[in-house]
């Protein structure tokens, strides 16, 4: 019973509180290209891979009373804060299906890094297709205004090997 | 003078019933519509299945292609020609990617997808930069104009002026489809003024913008965006009819993968059921090749195919109860536990579908950097998100955007010739008793 419904509460319970719908985005996407199996359509846009689908199933389970979902008004934004609610813990243990402990761990992991940084690892992997040199040019064509430094897109494609290791 | 600034002796004109006439002058883009794989968006419907709820809507891709390639044609022409934060250089480009951004799109796309994880963006891709006859036609231009189509078309390209023209809240296919969907279904919403909102459209920086005074024609194509989804999109009959489809589907890979031998067989599937989908085979699908195999199916022994082609075809098609998750999760693993008990199995006969299964999307103000929102630009050179400035639009952004449907065969659960008991019990499950 709504099998991809039941995934994504699967991942807010292996990752407890997630902040920001950018991370959430960019965590479930990174998940997905690692093969977890996650089926939300991706397409990029102008922050990165984006699915439209993920963020009307996370509305419908919030509207479901299984998340919740806190709106924290920032400097010159606005910033949304997820987790679980008691009714969600057991609509999941209804299911009667346990996280994939690989899974698990590959979220906790992603969850302690920065939106900014899923920004630009799940950006080198939409790109995955390309020659390194020309996968960096495009990084810098689609990213202009994130400005990522060298050093961070090393940083990126090393964190990218350290990810293969969950899956 | 150039391929790529070659002009028609005489320029070619198309009815449209959306824009009337659909102006034809450069000779790339007419050799572009000439094309194999432009032509095949002939025989694949715009609305997918929902010509079973609306029988007007039997509108094809090409249509479509024809009135985004038609709408981008006269802002770049009419509107930005001569405008300094607009580079002229760019025009062909964003006429050719406006009429090749669906290229991609297979028969009932949205099912297929599903089913067999297929992704028709990447497949748009496949054809511009692969061994095709719109490559031939694009590599004339240059030998990077495919990729810079493909680029423009997968949002990755460079002056993302270009990408919002085509793909943005408010861009050409949206205008083009809302309206093309609404005068083909025959329903009063979809219509808003266009003329108006391409006058006001203004090339800024790196998105295009609305110039302040265009806010009402914009509140109008929201509210028919927002019309539309309700109202035809969303439609419960046409879910009804994409469950079917997609459950088909599923039940052919199932078969296939427990090597049942298919009474007739389903040649343009074989690569699908595998997943090693070449560009070829795919472009062989269309729907009248997937209607040919459903017919056939209608008489396979397999009594699932069988019963689910029959229900597609003579649009038999299965009702719907509202169903709320949060309360009635435990109902729906009864009444899985009664299907079953009733002989009928709950992965084909009980399906709860989504908004979130459906391929459509409202406005969304776009906080915390999601999709880019509509940025009005005021009399002072500020720009303002749409729904801060718009009453209407802060309205309607708010609203609950979820629903969830409970189908099945009320037929079968009528049928009491047999699983009497068990039936009852489903319908006073179902409140259908």
């Amino acid at each position: 019973m709504m099998k991809d419904h039941v995934r994504l509460m699967q991942a807010f319970f292996a990752s407890g509180e997630i902040i920001g719908r950018k991370k959430l985005q960019k965590m479930i996407y990174i998940a997905k290209k690692l093969s977890f199996p996650f089926h939300e359509k991706y397409q990029f846009h102008f922050f990165g891979p984006y699915s439209e689908e993920l963020t009307l199933r996370v509305e419908e389970l919030c509207n479901m009373g299984f998340l919740t979902e806190q709106k924290e008004k920032k400097s010159g934004y606005i910033q949304y804060r997820y987790g679980m609610t008691e009714e969600g813990q057991a609509f999941l243990d209804a299911q009667q299906v346990s996280v994939m402990r690989n899974l698990e761990s590959c979220l906790c992991d992603l969850n302690t890094q920065s939106s900014r940084f899923l920004e630009l690892v799940s950006t080198v992997l939409y790109f995955e297709g390309l020659e390194r040199e020309a996968l960096v040019d495009k990084i810098h064509i689609v990213k202009s205004k994130q400005k990522y430094t060298a050093e961070e897109i090393n940083e990126a494609f090393s964190y990218i090997e350290h990810l293969k290791t969950f899956s | 003078m150039t391929y790529s600034t070659e002009k028609l002796y005489e320029e070619k004109v198309f009815k449209d019933p959306v824009h009337r006439y659909i102006h034809v002058r450069d000779r790339v883009i007419w050799d572009l519509i000439g094309t194999r794989e432009f032509q095949r968006l002939r025989r694949i419907r715009q609305l997918g299945t929902t010509y079973l709820t609306f029988h007007g809507a039997e509108h094809s891709r090409l249509n479509h292609s024809l009135g985004v390639y038609e709408i981008i044609r006269r802002i770049v022409d009419d509107v930005f020609a001569g405008r300094p934060e607009w580079d002229q250089n760019e025009r062909l480009l964003s006429l050719c990617a406006a009429l090749l951004h669906d290229l991609g799109h297979g028969p009932f796309s949205h099912s297929f997808e599903k089913v067999f994880d297929l992704d028709h963006e990447a497949f748009t891709q496949a054809i511009i930069l692969g061994e095709t006859e719109v490559n031939k036609v694009l590599t004339r231009v240059s030998d990077d104009f495919p990729q810079k189509v493909a680029d423009v078309i997968a949002k990755t390209y460079e002056n993302k002026q270009v990408i919002s023209l085509i793909s943005s809240q408010i861009d050409a296919d949206r205008m083009d489809y809302l309206q093309r969907d609404a005068y083909f279904t025959g329903v009063s919403y979809g219509h808003f003024d266009m003329e108006r909102i391409l006058r006001v459209m203004r090339p800024l920086d790196d998105q295009v913008v609305i110039k302040h005074s265009g806010m009402h024609a914009v509140e109008d194509y929201i509210m028919s965006r927002y019309q539309m989804y309700w109202q035809v999109y969303f439609h419960p009959v046409t879910r009804s009819a994409e469950v079917i489809l997609t459950k088909i589907l599923h039940r052919a890979k199932e078969l296939s993968e427990q090597a049942y031998f298919f009474a007739y067989e389903p040649y343009h599937f074989l690569s699908m059921f595998k997943g090693n989908v070449t560009l070829q085979d795919y472009l062989k699908l269309d729907e009248s090749v997937i209607m040919y195999y459903f017919q056939m199916w209608e008489d396979e022994k397999d009594p699932i195919l069988r019963d689910l082609c029959r229900r597609f075809m003579n649009r038999n098609l299965y009702k719907y109860v509202e169903f709320d998750p949060s309360k009635e999760y435990k109902k729906l693993q009864e009444l899985e536990k009664l299907f079953k008990k009733a002989g009928l199995d709950p992965e084909y006969y009980l399906v709860v579908d989504s908004s979130s299964d459906l391929p459509y999307d409202f406005y969304r103000p776009g906080e915390e950097e999601e999709r880019v929102p509509i940025h009005l630009l005021l009399p002072s050179g500020e720009l303002r998100e749409l729904s801060r400035q718009s009453d209407i639009v802060d309205a309607i952004s708010g609203k609950r955007r979820t629903d969830h449907k409970l189908y099945y065969p009320k037929d079968f659960i009528l049928d009491n010739s047999s699983k009497r008991a068990v039936k009852k019990q489903i319908r006073e499950i179902l409140g259908i008793e």
